[in-house]
């Protein structure tokens, strides 16, 4: 059952990279690709409809990890105490930055909303690399389970380690470029026109850019958790999460070049996304958070998680709530797709 | 350590207070939406649309503010709590998780379509989005309502060899009566708000002449539904809620009526200062043998006053839950009495031309926002020492590693980003009640 829940809670956080992945890409890119009033609104109105139900899988996911391992919950959380903070406040910055935005209509504040959504999509791009980076590395736990890290020390790995350090801020920088190039390939695909010129651009360089962290972050990964060679070595199958990450980011790297396959290059980005984040979960399974003092103090699947007749109970619900909420993004999406016209009316 | 308990305790009241201004609007706002858009179906009369469109953009402002300060709130169990979390993550990470999948998926769906979807779905399309985000926001205040009480009364729980608390029986949880009357009572009370809400912004428009026919509506509206909703605040939820506190928490219920002696025919307070050092009430206004009949049902019951448990067992902040208390029952007594006037002179037809009465209406509008928050820090104070009642001490379940340094910064972060957000909130809805509804004669 503890792995059942390590797998589905991996999924969910899989489907909210995918997601939200674009629609923070999409504020990353939103200055530079959207130069006028009305493109810029169509940028926000490509991802207007679906924003808010796509950040909704962290809080999902969040909340199914309280429940099925309230360990990992209460240490990772209160050890990442500032780092999460401030993921919160670029979250609710960002969220402000949408709705105003649309909201007022005003010469004046429309690029200082502009400023703030974008900006804040660029840090918690980062942020949320490091963190995943973290996640990796391993925190410095105690032998009462918990710790505490300050955002950053002397950036270089070992016991007293920060939250930044040189591997998980280059993590941060690998996932920037991989969701620059995943929101990029979503407005491109949600726009015409120069804005969708300019968003291929983007997304052709910042390919360019994911595939050369990708190779430096591997590289750095295999030679400071041991835990990853390990798991690869010893289920060579697992190898189908990595080439699902290489194909797809070469499906991107192709697509991206061909006219008319705008929805070819983004399902490929989707692809590379979840093949990276299975990956690395396959690579440090069972732990769910190493500890970098002592491997035995590491929390893993079973001494983080809550007992078994909550984990299955657990299961009937979140089988159905999940097919429920799958099938109000399936009607969603549809029913909000196809291309905007500058200006910002979309078909709907 | 203490002054680290301190900070982390006023971190939670003080974003979990900012977030339930929204939700306690937006819960209410959803059945009223409802109601116009059932009136829009049933009568045909385009006007009834018109409201409720005008209604779902303020809705909807509120609802963005809901969301980005509810996340917050998510979080904050295992950054702020992390022995508590620990401990009962296991329990209360169920209600949880389950708002998260069953709730905010559906409430954040449909209103995408509430507002952007008219045109393509259809009126009845349309009058079922409007169903589907009332469905979800009531079904999320349940859920996190269960959390709450399951707080204030652990049922359906078994501990564990490390002291850690499992969950036993999921439909206990789920179906715990603390729950059940406190869910009963918050919901009534997002009503009555959403209910001034909306009569004020009528009676605004009636009292300056602008977009009367719908100012006409909208405190036809508010007053009806905020009168239903009162009455049921006092009676039987109100009345449910204080029985279930007398018979499981006899503690807070003589802090909150500011009993400090054990006595047969206990009397009521209506006005008086507790002095908690003295152990008595100063200039107090009482009704004789009144608290006895509301808590027992028998004048002559005795009562427990608070000199019936050991001082470490009081709630801390006596003064607190006694004055959040009076304010709300107080403020409860006065809703009634001002819904009754309105509901009578709507009834004789002379509401509209009423002067006094709107204008009694349009000042009212921030009093509910004040009685539910006085009622929530009635609960929430008044189960202090208690993190889980009788379980665990509040102060066994802080972060051990978080330092009242960085509790600070981030308290004071949220103060500050929070008060600009208040101001932009005011400033959005105001342009939109200034803009007012489309005009009556568009199609
Ligand atoms: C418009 C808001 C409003 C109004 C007018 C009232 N209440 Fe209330 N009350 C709430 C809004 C509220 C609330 C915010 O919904 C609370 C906080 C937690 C809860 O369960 O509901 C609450 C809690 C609450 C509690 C539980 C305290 C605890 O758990 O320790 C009791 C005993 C009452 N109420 C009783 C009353 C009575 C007798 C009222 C009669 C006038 C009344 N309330 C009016
Ligand atoms: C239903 C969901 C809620 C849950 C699960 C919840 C839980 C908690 C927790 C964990 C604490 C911190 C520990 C403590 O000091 O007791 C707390 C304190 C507090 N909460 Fe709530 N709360 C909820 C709703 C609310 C609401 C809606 C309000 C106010 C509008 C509120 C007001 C407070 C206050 C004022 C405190 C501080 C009490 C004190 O420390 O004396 N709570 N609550
Ligand atoms: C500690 C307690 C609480 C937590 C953890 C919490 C969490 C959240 C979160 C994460 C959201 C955003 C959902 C989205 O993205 O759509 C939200 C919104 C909401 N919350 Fe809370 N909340 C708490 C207290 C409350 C209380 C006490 C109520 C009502 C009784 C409530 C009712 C709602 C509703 C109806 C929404 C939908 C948004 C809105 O209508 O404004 N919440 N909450």
């Amino acid at each position: 059952m503890e792995t059942t829940w390590f797998c589905l809670i991996s999924l969910m956080i899989a489907v909210y990279v995918v997601l939200d992945g674009f629609d923070l890409g999409a504020g990353i890119i939103h200055l530079g690709v959207a130069r006028t009033d009305a493109e810029r609104r169509a940028v926000l109105a490509s991802i207007g409809p679906v924003w808010d139900g796509n950040e909704v899988w962290l809080l999902a996911a969040g909340g199914t990890l309280y429940f099925a391992f309230p360990g990992l919950y209460a240490a990772g959380f209160s050890g990442f105490y500032l780092p999460l903070m401030i993921v919160l406040w670029l979250l609710i910055l960002r969220g402000c930055a949408i709705e105003f935005r649309n909201h007022m209509e005003s010469p004046v504040w429309a690029p200082f909303w502009d400023v703030v959504f974008s900006g804040a999509s660029a840090l918690l791009a980062v942020f949320f690399g490091a963190a995943l980076g973290n996640v990796v590395r391993g925190v410095p736990l105690d032998a009462s389970g918990w710790f505490f890290e300050p955002l950053w020390t002397n950036f270089r790995l070992g016991a007293d380690a920060g939250i930044l350090d040189w591997y998980t801020i280059l993590v941060g920088i690998a996932a920037y470029f991989a969701l620059t190039q995943h929101g990029a390939l979503w407005v491109a695909l949600r726009t015409q026109g120069e804005l969708r010129e300019r968003s291929r651009r983007v997304a052709r360089w910042s390919g360019w850019g994911a595939l050369i962290l990708t190779l430096l972050v591997t590289w750095a990964t295999f030679s400071i958790q041991p835990q990853v060679p390990r798991n690869f070595a010893a289920h060579p199958w697992g190898a189908v999460f990595p080439l699902l990450a290489v194909g797809g980011l070469a499906g991107v790297i192709a697509e991206v070049r061909r006219e008319n396959a705008d929805l070819g290059a983004f399902l490929a980005s989707c692809a590379y996304l979840a093949g990276m984040l299975t990956s690395v979960v396959f690579g440090v399974y069972p732990y769910v958070l190493p500890a970098c003092t002592n491997p035995a103090y590491s929390l893993t699947i079973y001494n983080a998680s809550a007992a078994a007749y909550g984990l299955r109970v657990g299961f009937v619900w979140w089988v159905i709530g999940i097919a429920l909420a799958s099938g109000y993004f399936v009607f969603l999406y549809r029913h909000t797709a196809g291309r905007i016209e500058s200006g910002g009316h979309g078909s709907h | 350590m203490e002054e680290a308990l301190t900070l982390h305790r006023l971190h939670f009241a003080f974003t979990i207070t900012f977030h339930y201004l929204f939700p306690q609007l937006t819960m209410g706002l959803a059945l009223l939406i409802l109601v116009l858009k059932t009136l829009a179906i049933r009568t045909g009369n385009e006007h009834y649309n018109r409201s409720a469109r005008f209604w779902a953009r303020v809705f909807g402002i509120n609802f963005a503010l809901g969301v980005v300060t509810g996340i917050p709130m998510e979080f904050q169990f295992g950054t702020n709590w992390a022995q508590f979390s620990r401990a009962a993550g296991g329990v209360i990470g169920q209600t949880l998780a389950m708002e998260g999948i069953f709730t905010f998926f559906l409430e954040s769906s449909f209103l995408g379509l509430l507002l952007f979807g008219e045109k393509k779905l259809g009126p009845r399309g349309h009058w079922f989005a409007s169903l589907m985000v009332f469905l979800g926001s009531w079904a999320s205040g349940y859920l996190i309502v269960a959390t709450d009480a399951w707080m204030q009364h652990p049922v359906g729980y078994t501990m564990g060899a490390q002291g850690e608390i499992l969950l036993a029986s999921f439909w206990g949880l789920l179906l715990n009566p603390w729950a059940l009357w406190q869910y009963a009572h918050t919901m009534s009370g997002s009503v009555i708000t959403a209910s001034f809400v909306m009569a004020a912004i009528g009676a605004y428009y009636l009292l300056s002449g602008e977009h009367e026919s719908y100012g006409r509506t909208f405190v036809r509206v508010g007053v009806i539904a905020g009168l239903v909703a009162s009455l049921a605040q006092l009676f039987p939820t109100g009345d449910a809620q204080g029985r279930l506190v007398t018979e499981y928490q006899p503690a807070t219920l003589a802090a909150m009526e500011g009993l400090f002696e054990t006595q047969p025919g206990a009397p009521l307070v209506i006005l008086g200062q507790p002095d908690v050092v003295k152990r008595k009430l100063d200039n107090p206004l009482e009704m004789p043998e009144m608290l006895s009949m509301l808590t027992y049902r028998r004048w002559g019951a005795e009562v427990r006053g608070l000199d019936s448990f050991p001082a470490k067992d009081w709630p801390d902040g006596i003064p607190v839950v006694y004055y959040s208390y009076h304010v709300m029952v107080g403020l409860g007594t006065i809703f009634v009495a001002i819904l009754a006037l309105a509901g009578i002179a709507l009834w004789r037809g002379r509401l509209y031309g009423s002067r006094a009465l709107l204008w009694t209406l349009l000042l009212s509008c921030p009093l509910p926002y004040i009685a539910n928050t006085a009622g929530w820090i009635t609960a929430e104070t008044g189960r202090q020492p208690w993190l889980i009642y009788g379980l665990m001490r509040t102060a066994a379940g802080v972060s051990p590693k978080v330092s009242a340094g960085n509790a600070w910064f981030t308290l004071i972060g949220f103060m500050g980003l929070y008060m600009v957000l208040g101001i932009l909130f005011l400033l959005l809805v105001g342009r939109e009640i200034a803009h007012g509804p489309e005009p009556e004669a568009q199609g």
